[in-house]
């Protein structure tokens, strides 16, 4: 095990909350709308962050309370009973709505789940109800996701068949391309959580084997423990070598040998060296600094350094989760700094004093840094593009040496002008 | 409680970061938890700031709840002070902070620094950002002016004359996030200064707490954004008596009325009258002939306050266009509003949802409409040409070049915004037209794209019949035909008044004769 340096801050942070993820769980989940009892603070962020006015109607919106909403909590169910009958009403094809909770309802302790428990007693066999916090006082940004999925939980049935489970949202086309490879590996029940339609929730029970794909999903893996699955440690699939190490892990849980698997994605892999080569040219020996956000960064600064061979400054995370991590922390090399949690204003003077060639931050940080010539990733681009796999191994270094490339493009001098 | 699926404005702290971002030497802490900092992203993409907006949030998280939050809001106001020097600081608190009543403005206040300290109090669950923007600015002017209030005389517009000086004017509103303020400052001063008027200051945009404590130096304000200013000003008239002018020029006729009005005020004659009709390009391209096909077009308008009823009266006296439909998510505006449509005879339409909006657009069926990103958007999806005249902001909104609303440049800007997009839907008349010419290569798309070439749904010969009032109306191949043959963009309008028609009539089936009948009918 590497010598990883571990610290904590506390402080002002710079970090999307847990609502920010319905941008992306609504896409996977095109029967599902996603309602946030909240304020319009949560509103005007989830439309921030989603480029709302593309939709003719999004499948996301918010409840936004009133001033007589905070007077008395039976008006507010009331009320929000009233918004949840309007709104089924206009959108008769939703079949799951969630119930999201804020800030602001948290803390007037709006009990959601008892509206969700009338509610799905009133729309029986039509809608289903769940509810979950996607609060910034609870949760950051991709937590979320895990507050969603472990809501739906106990609606999953059970069943002793044994089946590979993939635990977290992934990019259609990569998903399709992982159940490939599977299936070539002779595993062919392979089902996704959560799934392309909320309707169609995977049976768990104790032959499931759970494998994740992202790395901030730890409530959702502890209530799968309890229904009795088995959650297979493995690092996730970013990189060649997280991906190769994760279908490894897979297979060892499955009884498939290492020698099959190395007989399928050998090809995989070689192809996939050879397009990282010429990001690596440039990103190799350049110094990374990721501030927290997405809770990838781990994932993200060990691809970066084992693969493309970048100096790791200092790799923050919003939190940490050591159980999940410790695999990816396996591979990290010695010395990596790690600080867990944020004080923005600190660790910009960190980023300052160390000057690195670039740095993965928020949106809100990264025309600030530029300007002062540091150049920048945002990180919400992670949770966006179809990274995973060995197949987008270039693709995921290309997000990194994309700006470093521009960087190099408009500072170089090659226009003699007089 | 209300169901948003988008809303037009923001909650007030938003409007209050616009301040503190617009300003100088000013520092905001935000009592607020994590995710709120969302709004610097409003400032460092959509304006492409390269600075950070100079905002604390404190963080505070669940477990802070049960224990001492006060402390945390005083940590941070320390830390914040320490670190930005601010020469003023605001204080103050998100929705969430505003549930939890730590009060951070008096802490703050308690803590012993010597600087100007604003306690804000924003109610987030009844105003938004405009209001928030508007109380900001307001309780700044207010706390950094309240103290020269009774040691002030009067001030007289007439003050420059006694001085011997040129008249000096502050230009207030102006602030980040704004519809092209940046600009707007740019040209108004540009005009002031060829009137031999000087700009004293321009704020929030730019300014520092010293130049508001310098607000009293000048002898009239000129309002120019009433949603953010208009409450600044109307304070600074009852102490010190401070005049301040109320015409926002956007468009030939109010920019002449604007200055007009600031010479009435300032006593001071205006001497190159004439010459004001030809400063901007806008009447004469009016006027010429090639503008003739602008003539009654129908246009729609949704925006602010400030923009939406300047846009109204520059389409109907200075375009010549007939304005179909007027509305404004500013309800602070809306009396004013509602006054220009009951001249225009129109329903004023005030509302924050959207969709209301776009169910508007659909029923007045413009040619044009004027609206925010959003009814870009909604024109889109309806086949409408669309230009943006207003807030909220989008990055398109920031553009690279000078292109200002306000005065003579601002009318060449609006000329060319406005007009273009009809220009291409004469391209679009065009290519329907000759689309059944040889030489026609099929696809040609204009800049509207696809959307706006909708004669597949009306031609669609697997859509023979069309659904309207439970009862079926079928379009008989002479009819169909003969729709294809009407300009795309009131072929919506005709298919629609065909079909009414038919069923008023108990005609089944429509022939290309129905669709005469009906015209006539209609017309």
């Amino acid at each position: 095990m590497s010598k990883v340096e571990f610290n904590k801050e506390t402080g002002p942070r710079e970090v999307f909350c847990g609502l920010t993820s319905i941008v992306w769980l609504h896409r996977r989940m095109p029967d599902a709308f996603f309602l946030v009892v909240g304020s319009r603070t949560c509103a005007h962020l989830i439309q921030s962050a989603a480029g709302v006015m593309i939709f003719a109607e999004p499948r996301f919106g918010t409840a936004i309370l009133e001033e007589k909403d905070l007077a008395g909590l039976a008006d507010a169910h009331e009320e929000l009973d009233r918004v949840v009958n309007d709104l089924i009403a206009r959108r008769p094809e939703i079949k799951t709505l969630f119930l999201v909770g804020s800030c602001p309802s948290e803390v007037i302790k709006l009990d959601l789940a008892t509206v969700a428990e009338k509610l799905n007693k009133r729309f029986l066999g039509q809608v289903r109800f769940v509810n979950y916090s996607g609060s910034g006082i609870e949760t950051t940004f991709t937590q979320g996701e895990d507050g969603a999925l472990k809501a739906l939980i106990p609606l999953m049935e059970s069943s002793n068949e044994e089946k590979l489970l993939l635990v977290g949202t992934l990019a259609n086309n990569v998903e399709d391309r992982f159940k490939k490879i599977f299936r070539n590996l002779g595993i062919s029940n392979i089902e996704s959580f959560p799934p392309r339609q909320s309707t169609e929730l995977p049976k768990i029970g104790k032959n499931t084997k759970v494998l994740l794909t992202q790395p901030y999903l730890g409530d959702t893996v502890r209530d799968l423990k309890h229904r009795g699955c088995e959650i297979i440690s493995a690092p996730f699939p970013l990189g060649i070598e997280g991906s190769t190490k994760w279908f490894l892990s897979a297979a060892k849980a499955f009884k498939i040998s290492e020698l099959k698997v190395h007989e399928i994605i050998s090809p995989l892999i070689d192809r996939a060296k050879l397009a990282l080569e010429s990001h690596k040219e440039i990103l190799k020996g350049k110094r990374l600094f990721l501030l927290p956000e997405s809770q990838l960064e781990i994932s993200l600064a060990r691809f970066l350094h084992n693969e493309c061979e970048m100096d790791l400054i200092e790799v923050g995370t919003p939190y940490l989760n050591k159980d999940l991590m410790q695999e990816e922390i396996n591979l990290l090399p010695d010395n990596t700094k790690i600080v867990e949690g944020q004080h923005v204003e600190k660790q910009l003077d960190r980023v300052r004093e160390t000057n690195p060639d670039l740095v993965v931050c928020g949106m809100g940080l990264a025309n600030p840094l530029e300007a002062e010539g540091i150049s920048t990733k945002w990180s919400i681009e992670m949770v966006f593009s179809p990274i995973h796999g060995i197949d987008q191994a270039a693709d995921l270094a290309g997000l990194f040496s994309k700006p470093l490339r521009r960087n190099q493009i408009l500072t170089t001098k090659t226009l003699v002008t007089h | 409680m209300e169901l948003t699926l988008w809303t037009y404005e923001g909650p007030p702290h938003v409007g209050a970061m616009r301040i503190a971002s617009s300003m100088k030497d000013i520092h905001y802490v935000l009592h607020a938890p994590q995710g709120d900092t969302y709004a610097d992203l409003l400032f460092t993409m959509i304006e492409r700031r390269g600075q950070r907006p100079p905002v604390t949030y404190t963080t505070f998280q669940a477990r802070d709840l049960g224990g001492d939050t006060a402390e945390l809001v005083k940590k941070n106001i320390k830390e914040a002070v320490e670190r930005f020097k601010p020469k003023t600081l605001l204080v103050g608190e998100s929705c969430t902070a505003e549930l939890i009543q730590d009060q951070p403005g008096a802490l703050a206040k308690g803590m012993g620094f010597d600087m100007p300290i604003v306690n804000l109090e924003l109610p987030a669950y009844s105003k938004k950002e405009n209001w928030g923007a508007s109380e900001t600015f307001y309780q700044l002017t207010r706390t950094l002016l309240k103290e020269k209030v009774s040691s002030s005389e009067k001030i007289s517009p007439l003050r420059w004359k006694e001085s011997g000086r040129r008249p000096k004017v502050n230009i207030l509103g102006p602030s980040l996030l704004g519809f092209r303020c940046r600009d707007d400052v740019i040209e108004i001063q540009r005009i002031l200064s060829e009137q031999g008027i000087d700009t004293n200051v321009v704020a929030p945009l730019g300014a520092s707490p010293n130049d508001i404590e310098r607000l009293i130096d000048a002898e009239i304000n000129i309002c120019l954004y009433q949603e953010i200013a208009g409450a600044s000003c109307e304070w600074l008239k009852r102490n010190f008596g401070m005049e301040y002018t109320n015409t926002i020029p956007i468009g030939i006729k109010n920019t002449i009325e604007f200055i007009n009005e600031v010479h009435k005020k300032l006593d001071l004659p205006l001497t190159n009258k004439e010459e004001l009709e030809h400063k901007s390009k806008l009447p004469w391209y009016s006027k010429s002939v090639d503008s003739n096909y602008l003539t009654g077009k129908r246009v729609f308008i949704f925006g602010d306050g400030t923009h939406s009823i300047a846009a109204a009266k520059i389409a109907k006296e200075e375009l010549g266009f007939e304005v179909v439909g007027l509305g404004t998510y500013s309800r602070e505006m809306a009396r004013q509003l509602r006054a220009t449509a009951k001249d225009l005879n129109v329903e004023a339409l005030i509302t924050n949802n959207y969709l209301e909006v776009e169910d508007a657009i659909k029923k007045t069926a413009p040619e044009l409409v004027l609206g925010t990103q959003m009814e870009r958007h909604s024109a889109k999806r309806l086949g409408i040409p669309c230009s943006v005249i207003s807030t909220p902001m989008h990055v398109q909104d920031v553009p690279a070049r000078y292109s200002p609303q306000m005065g003579w440049e601002g009318a060449n800007v609006i000329f060319d915004d406005w007009v273009h997009p009809l220009m291409m839907g004469l391209e679009e008349h065009l290519i329907d037209m000759f689309k059944h010419d040889f030489e026609f290569v099929d696809g040609h798309q204009s800049h509207l794209g696809h959307t706006a070439t909708k004669s597949e749904d009306f031609i669609n010969p697997e859509e023979k019949k069309v659904k309207n009032n439970k009862e079926e109306i079928i379009w008989t191949e002479s009819g169909r035909s003969e729709l294809t043959k009407v300009p795309f963009f009131v072929r919506g309008k005709v298919k629609t008044n065909t079909e009414k028609y038919a069923l008023l009539k108990g005609i089944p089936e429509i022939s290309d004769e129905t669709l005469y009948d009906a015209k006539a009918y209609f017309s």
